[in-house]
């Protein structure tokens, strides 16, 4: 039973999160709106941790399994991307390892000065 | 029988699942993504079958469903590291910021190098935010949709099967970093990588997820806007 009120807890929140994405003229989806809403719900103590822990990991657990049904999606796209294919495909693989270099180093090397600024100080 | 079955879609992708999974035990190397092979798995056997994607999307609705729900989840673990990344909040910041610059520069060069037209310019420029907000962008900029879906999911796949060899490769040592390098390049489902690897690493990785979207969403109009040629 304890698993049947979490999750419904956590689809309340979708719904909400649904609400929000139909009534504002924005291209934020329903996750997006729901993280937030349950990161306020956590922080201002309206909903406890413990009150959706044990679903919520299982969730998280199995969320990249969920993108499963969308991603074999890719197997109707390649008839439009035929002629395309490879520099679609060399854009998409050289500007996710830069992002990923990026976004990672920057935030490595400032960090590193944080601390070591912290220490000095 | 197999086009409009309740289950045959279901059990697919669960056993799919479970294969790659048990292949990623067995060889531990990024080509081996759990992902990555049940998505090849599911193709080879819906094409050997002769059954089209609708028909399976329709059965595998379930899994599709809960995706917002899982997404929403993510928010515990941000929560719960919410004082470590407040602790580094201009590191952070910077890294997402700094990761977004070079996702919109990258596009703009890469496709003009390419010689692409506006289309597929507009269509891969939101690639790397989550699907919802990718799509929606695409659209707006008159790119092609279903592409930039596509684009999208490839991108969040990449992020998913190389996050660990990618961050050994920039000697990213700190999980905060970690994640910070996986939301902003590869969203949600680098995400789910992301919170495999750490709760630090899911916390910092849906943060530069949301951030990078809502962000990305203000930006791409002015990109779009410096396209040069037809």
């Amino acid at each position: 039973m304890k698993f049947i009120s979490q999750f419904g807890v956590i689809l309340a929140l979708s719904f909400l999160g649904e609400v929000l994405h139909r009534w504002i003229p924005l291209p934020v989806p329903a996750s997006i709106y729901g993280i937030v809403l349950l990161f306020l719900g956590l922080h201002f103590h309206w909903i406890s941790a413990a009150r959706i822990r044990d679903a919520a990991r299982f969730l998280i657990e199995i969320l990249p399994l969920l993108f499963l049904p969308a991603a074999v999606g890719l197997m109707d796209s390649w008839e439009t991307v035929r002629v395309d294919w490879a520099a679609y495909a060399v854009i998409i693989a050289v500007s996710t390892f830069l992002v990923f270099g990026v976004s990672g180093v920057v935030t490595e090397r400032l960090m590193k000065r944080d601390k070591e600024g912290g220490e000095d100080a | 029988m197999l086009e409009d079955s309740l289950f045959f879609p279901m059990a697919l992708s669960l056993l799919a699942w479970t294969a790659g999974a048990a292949l990623h035990r067995r060889f531990r190397t990024a080509l081996c993504s759990p992902l990555l092979i049940a998505v090849l798995l599911t193709m080879a056997v819906l094409w050997g079958l002769d059954v089209p994607y609708e028909s399976y999307y329709r059965g595998a609705q379930p899994l599709h469903w809960l995706l917002t729900p899982a997404t929403i989840c993510l928010a515990l673990p941000l929560w719960e590291n919410a004082a470590r990344l407040r602790r580094h909040w201009k590191a952070v910041l910077a890294g997402i910021a700094a990761g977004m610059a070079a996702a919109l520069t990258g596009i703009w060069a890469m496709s003009h190098a390419c010689g692409l037209s506006y289309g597929a310019y507009a269509t891969l420029l939101p690639k790397s935010i989550t699907a919802a907000i990718g799509m929606d962008v695409s659209a707006g900029l008159g790119g092609d949709v279903s592409l930039t879906a596509a684009a999208i999911i490839l991108t969040g796949i990449l992020g998913n099967m190389f996050a660990e060899l990618w961050s050994r490769l920039f000697h990213l040592r700190d999980p905060v970093a970690r994640g910070v390098a996986i939301g902003s390049s590869a969203h949600a489902i680098g995400t789910a990588k992301a919170a495999e690897m750490g709760e630090t690493e899911g916390a910092a990785s849906s943060l530069a997820m949301v951030v990078t979207g809502l962000f990305t969403v203000a930006a791409v109009p002015f990109f779009a806007g410096l396209f040069i040629g037809g």
